[in-house]
């Protein structure tokens, strides 16, 4: 009777866990969560063919030799016995190969530096993690939204994240993998919605006072024509972001309401990364990683060392079409530094 | 040099049994020690070596450094060791006078050293290329000024030896001290063999 | 610059009622405390024997108060995120801000593994170690003392920043740029790095001290691979600690220079790399988890056997599993940045590496799994600790895999589920360990024992308090909740963040009557005498010396033979044998300059934090004059006469000779 009751409860807090589970990462909407939430589950369960036996034997075995029941044999000196010790290092060493083999598969395909393979066009958003808010720049529109990002269902989005300010983490629990936004360079994270929806973004990374608010909603809309509804509404509602405009909104806030910017300053994402970067020593990196085009983008960033931001700002009007190669590089110099720190 | 290292502990084992004296123990426990001051410089040649062309800018390397005086300033550590050992092999022998007149060239050798590396740093500075100025001059500052003040460290020790040398004589306790301070010598000459080879010479390249 | 350097009027937090209430506390029970000790003229005593005692097994007992002290601290931190959390849901803002919220976690991480943890494995190291190996004492006891002193050092510098300034806003691991003066102005960064560097020099100390001893103080005969289990989990630690600690020093000195200098380390500007400080910080972090959690195997392996009357099984396993899992605790430390960007091959090595940590874990549970198989298990306080361990620990190890998994890891990291795990094997796994050792050898510590009825109480508190308190945060990781935020807006996770906040509660009931045990044990202690030395029946030589040790430990050095030596003894009956002739013994004096070098020390770093230069100069020349007085102080040991030795060691074995011949007869 108890173990019925007890049953019938634990099968009533499992299905109030699993409820409670929606929205989070194990409701994947987007084709990289479902993988990552696949790849949980698998890992799990092999684990669990130690776990279970070990916790049974654990109170099995305390309550089997417990003192006092004499009847049970008793070998105080029996220390030793080859087949045991054979049998409980080979047993975790073949599920760590078998975990092994899964973890170096599944990192290699999850590598959120991969595109994904996808027969639609990616679509870029730059990233800036601000105090304490995000800035959301495509560059193909030309347009900027600040703690609300939008993009359609079923395309590749490509991330092109950086900081202005603390470390943060760029993640949308619901579409899979993070990763941070560092200040100076441009880390890659590529993401894909395969249902419409919206979806809770956050920093997951800690970066002072008003960390709790910097929240946004990812919105997948179901078509591309809303998606383009949203990118036309942008452009009309929202102001122009330029360098001026940038500074303001790159001051500490909290709660930030959402905000748009209808027309953006061309290699704005560029200026942000490089207003940490010098480049004479990017210079060298780029030498052996990069192709010349690189280079010579570098090098005009270079010369810009004294001018104010309104002649900054002009300059790079100057250098149309900059900007994908700029990105390139940028995040060229991010994998150069996370090898020297690896 | 390694001759030196053993020829301490041998003087130090040799004087083990008089009146429960633990200089074995003492120089085990300085070698372990200078283990982890090996770790320390370990993770400032890491910091180093990622920051290295980090010069924002600024000067690299191959601006700043002048082989010909480094060299002079290397030379006078590297001699500092052998002067240090035949100061050891001295005191082995238990000749006080000996020992101090080469623990005094010691010193001295020590002295030029760090009179040497303040002038660097101070010309660096003087020009415009403090710590400041870069991450690759900070890390070049806090490499070679973290060694210097451990030679600086070493020197103040080696002053107090000399003091408890010429006062109390070549006893066990200072002998085993000598050892110590010897192994601490030797130590930092290794260091700045790596210092000048991964900092100046693969710097000035 | 003036005289005080930064303190102003303005440090003192007086606006703040939670610490001005917190801070009344402590100020009147500081001076009850002080009263009683007048009161019953124990100032002498409190001097003499023991603020500057070299004695190990005193030190050890004192670094086990300062853990417990700082538990009391660290703890409140805990139930005050709870609480804040579980009243600032649906977009409250709680009853704490986030200026405050933020220092209250970064003190929370920063005492509970670095002032409570720490010195409570260094403790029951200390109290153990050199009686175990049958040691008279450790191999620098004027050091040991010193070192005892730092640590201290480091957590009034944390308590300090309690009443005057701020704690560090940064989480416990203080990654620039945040920790940066760019985004952290204030004096809280500055307590966290002179907290952490002179306590850490302390630790370093402690690991050359211990490894030291080990390899030169052994007793006759102990071969390395005859020492007690508990001794081999302990050096590993300590290699651990001599080989990581430094990284510590070099990391937090980089920083130091960044933010006292203006070097370019980790700033965001003129080249700095922040990555390298992340890099750096988990090199000495990683190991430093190990360092936590390698004593606790070793006691619970000590516990194991002894409780069941049998011998470990696969002691040479476990030997080798202890140093397997030191030399992998090196080369991990990525894992705890997948998510920084780092190539898949990259990602997938430290990934498996982890992985491999859990097959010599699993050996060790199964080894001690197969100690229980046909012995005798009495289940005691100790072995309730360790059953609770072997359950749980199993539990954390296998989130920490799953975390190891770089895809996992990708929507898991920095979750609370990264929380859940981490306490899962630092609370459940090391401070289980802790405990469990600290009902086993008290008895030996203090010659009584332990209120068996309040222990058992609080660990079905601890135990319980444990699952409810860190089970729903598995949960809400899940549900995408990340760490280190003062509120949330997400209805669907209320109901487990009330949860959590119930079993903070728990514990804080377990943690009560840990105290309340404390005191009953102590008010019945003349009913609770261990007078034999040996009340556990136990295997190894501390059980061979009487309870609370002499000062000497042994007054002849036994012979060692066998890995459960003090067993092999009672089978051979060579144990509780009368010497004919007893030797002098040579002991360390006990000395002031140890707390009077830390004091300096402790004025240096509080200089250094509030920018009173001539304060830290002054510091630091009265602590080099100190170091010199000492280093040329000729008075610094005694003999222990053979006339005095015989006295007490003939009291000592005529006590257990009537208690052996009771024993026979009852």
């Amino acid at each position: 009777m108890f173990i019925r009751k007890l049953s019938k409860a634990m099968l009533a807090v499992g299905a109030f866990v699993l409820a409670g589970c929606e929205g989070g990462v194990l409701d994947p909407k987007g084709q990289v969560g479902m993988d990552e939430k696949h790849l949980i589950v698998v890992a799990t369960l092999l684990m669990l063919i130690v776990v279970i036996p070990v916790i049974f034997m654990t109170l099995y075995f305390a309550w089997k030799y417990r003192d006092g029941r004499d009847h049970e044999i008793y070998a105080p000196k029996w220390a030793h016995s080859k087949t045991i010790e054979i049998v409980v290092w080979l047993i975790p060493i073949v599920i760590v190969i078998v975990l092994g083999i899964i973890t170096w598969n599944s990192t290699h395909d999850l590598d959120p530096y991969k595109p994904l393979e996808h027969d639609a066009k990616p679509i870029t958003v730059q990233v800036v993690s601000l105090d304490w808010k995000w800035l959301f720049i495509y560059p193909e529109y030309g347009i900027a939204s600040v703690n609300e990002l939008a993009f359609p269902t079923n395309v590749p989005v490509n991330f092109k994240i950086t900081s202005d300010t603390a470390m943060n983490s760029f993640f949308i629990p619901q579409l899979g993998s993070q990763i941070y936004s560092m200040a100076g360079m441009a880390t890659k994270l590529h993401l894909i919605a395969n249902e419409p929806g919206t979806f809770k973004g956050i920093s997951a990374n800690y970066s002072g006072a008003g960390f709790a608010g910097m929240k946004f909603n990812a919105i997948a809309t179901p078509t591309a024509d809303d998606f383009d509804a949203w990118v036309t509404k942008v452009k009309q509602q929202g102001s122009p972001l330029n360098v001026q405009q940038y500074k303001q909104l790159a001051k500490k806030s909290e709660n930030n309401p959402v905000q748009y910017y209808g027309s953006v300053q061309q290699g704005m994402f560029n200026y942000i990364v490089m207003q940490y970067m010098h480049p004479d020593s990017n210079m060298k990196s780029m030498g052996s990683m990069s192709g010349m085009e690189d280079m010579e983008g570098m090098h005009d960033m270079g010369n810009m060392k004294g001018m104010d931001h309104a002649q900054h700002m002009q300059h790079m009007q100057h250098m149309k079409d900059m900007d994908a190669d700029q990105t390139h590089s940028s995040t060229e110099q991010s994998s150069i530094a996370s090898g020297e720190a690896e | 040099m390694s001759i030196a290292i053993q020829a301490d502990l041998h003087m130090a084992h040799s004087h083990e049994h008089e009146h429960h004296d633990t200089s074995g123990n003492t120089l085990f426990g300085f070698w372990i020690y200078l283990m982890t001051d090996c770790i320390l410089f370990a993770s400032v040649f890491a910091t180093y070596a990622v920051l290295f062309m980090n010069t924002d800018g600024g000067v690299s390397g191959k601006d700043i450094f002048e082989l010909d005086f480094v060299l002079i300033e290397t030379a006078a550590l590297l001699v500092s060791s052998i002067t240090y050992g035949v100061a050891m092999i001295c005191a082995k022998h238990q000749k006080k006078a000996a020992t101090l007149g080469w623990l005094l060239i010691t010193f001295a050798l020590g002295c030029v050293f760090i009179g040497m590396e303040v002038y660097e740093f101070h010309h660096l500075i003087e020009h415009g290329n403090g710590p400041d100025r870069s991450a690759f001059l900070s890390a070049f500052f806090a490499l070679v000024g973290m060694h210097g003040l451990h030679v600086t460290a070493g020197l103040i020790w080696m002053l107090i030896m000399m003091v408890e040398v010429l006062t109390t004589g070549l006893t066990n306790r200072s002998v085993t001290r000598l050892s110590c301070l010897s192994l601490f010598w030797h130590f930092l000459d290794i260091v700045w063999v790596c210092v000048f080879t991964v900092v100046y010479l693969l710097g000035a390249l | 610059m003036s005289f005080l350097g930064k303190i102003t009027l303005e440090s003192i937090p007086y606006h703040e009622p939670i610490i001005m209430v917190t801070l009344a506390v402590v100020g009147v029970i500081g001076l009850i405390i002080a009263a009683l000790i007048t009161k019953h003229q124990k100032w002498g005593i409190l001097w003499h024997d023991w603020i500057t005692s070299v004695d190990h097994k005193k030190l050890g007992i004192m670094y086990i108060l300062l853990a417990l002290i700082m538990l009391i601290r660290g703890f409140s931190d805990a139930i005050m995120m709870r609480t804040q959390q579980a009243l600032a849901t649906n977009g409250a803002a709680g009853y704490l801000p986030p200026e405050h919220y933020d220092q209250i976690f970064t003190a929370h991480g920063v005492i509970m593994i670095i002032f409570m943890a720490m010195p409570f494995m260094i403790g029951l190291m200390n109290l153990v170690l050199p009686l175990q190996i049958g040691a008279r004492d450790v191999a620098f006891p004027f050091l040991n003392n010193l070192s005892f002193w730092l640590t201290a050092s480091g957590a009034v510098l944390i308590n300090i920043s309690l009443g005057l300034g701020e704690f560090a806003k940064t989480g416990w691991v203080a990654y620039p740029p945040l920790s940066e003066l760019a985004y952290s102005p204030g004096v809280g960064v500055d307590y966290y790095i002179w907290a952490l560097q002179i306590s850490g020099i302390g630790t370093t100390l402690t690991g050359v001290n211990f490894i030291a001893t080990v390899l030169k103080m052994r007793a006759p005969g102990m071969k390395l691979m005859q020492m007690p289990i508990f001794t081999w989990t302990c050096t590993w630690a300590n290699i651990l600690i001599v080989a990581s600690f430094p990284i510590l020093t070099a990391v937090l000195g980089l920083l130091t220079l960044d933010r006292y200098l203006d070097f370019h380390f980790f700033t965001n500007d003129g080249g700095g790399n922040a990555m390298m400080y992340i890099n750096l910080f988990w090199a000495w972090g990683h190991p430093e988890v190990y360092i936590l959690i390698l004593p606790a195997f070793g006691i619970f392996s000590e516990v194991i056997s002894t409780f069941t009357s049998k011998r470990l099984f696969g002691y040479s396993s476990m030997v080798w599993a202890s140093g397997a899992i030191s030399i992998l605790g090196f080369i991990v430390w990525l894992h705890h940045f997948f998510t920084m960007g780092s190539s898949a091959n990259v990602n997938a090595f430290f990934g498996v590496m982890t992985m491999v940590i859990a097959v010599p874990t699993g050996v060790k549970l199964f080894n001690w799994l197969f100690t229980i198989y046909r012995g005798r298990l009495r289940i005691t306080v100790p072995v309730l600790w360790t059953l609770g361990f072997m359950v749980t620990f199993t539990i954390g190890g296998m989130t920490g895999v799953l975390l190891a998994v770089p895809g996992a890891d990708y929507v898991l990291h920095n979750s609370l589920f990264l929380i859940a795990h981490f306490h899962n094997t630092i609370l459940g796994g090391a401070v289980f360990g802790y405990m469990a050792g600290f009902a086993f050898w008290f008895p030996k510590a203090m010659g009584f024992h332990l209120n068996e009825r309040l222990g058992k109480a609080s660990f079905w508190c601890w135990q319980i308090g444990f699952y409810v308190a860190f089970m729903p945060l598995y949960v809400l990781g899940f549900m995408g909740m990340t760490r280190r935020i003062n509120h949330t807006d997400n209805p669907a996770w209320n109901f487990w963040i009330y949860f959590a906040a119930v079993g903070a509660f728990i514990i804080l009931a377990g943690i009560i009557l840990q105290f309340v045990q404390l005191y009953v044990s102590f008010r019945d202690r003349q009913q609770n005498l261990d007078t034999t030395g040996d009340p556990w029946n136990g295997h190894t030589l501390e059980w061979s010396t009487s309870s609370p040790p002499q000062c000497y430990n042994f007054a002849t050095l036994p012979h060692v033979s066998d890995i459960d030596a003090f067993t092999d003894m009672k089978e051979k009956g060579q144990a509780y044998q009368r010497a004919q002739k007893y030797q002098p013994i040579h002991m360390p004096k006990n000395t002031a300059s140890g707390i009077f070098m830390a004091a300096c020390i402790t004025a240096v770093g509080f200089a250094a934090i509030w920018h009173i230069w001539w304060l830290a100069i002054v510091g630091f020349i009265s602590a080099f004059v100190l170091f010199l007085v000492r280093a040329y102080d000729s008075d610094v040991d005694y003999y222990v006469q053979p006339k005095d030795v015989a006295l007490i060691e003939n009291a000592h074995l005529d006590n257990v000779a009537a208690n052996l011949t009771n024993l026979a007869r009852g």
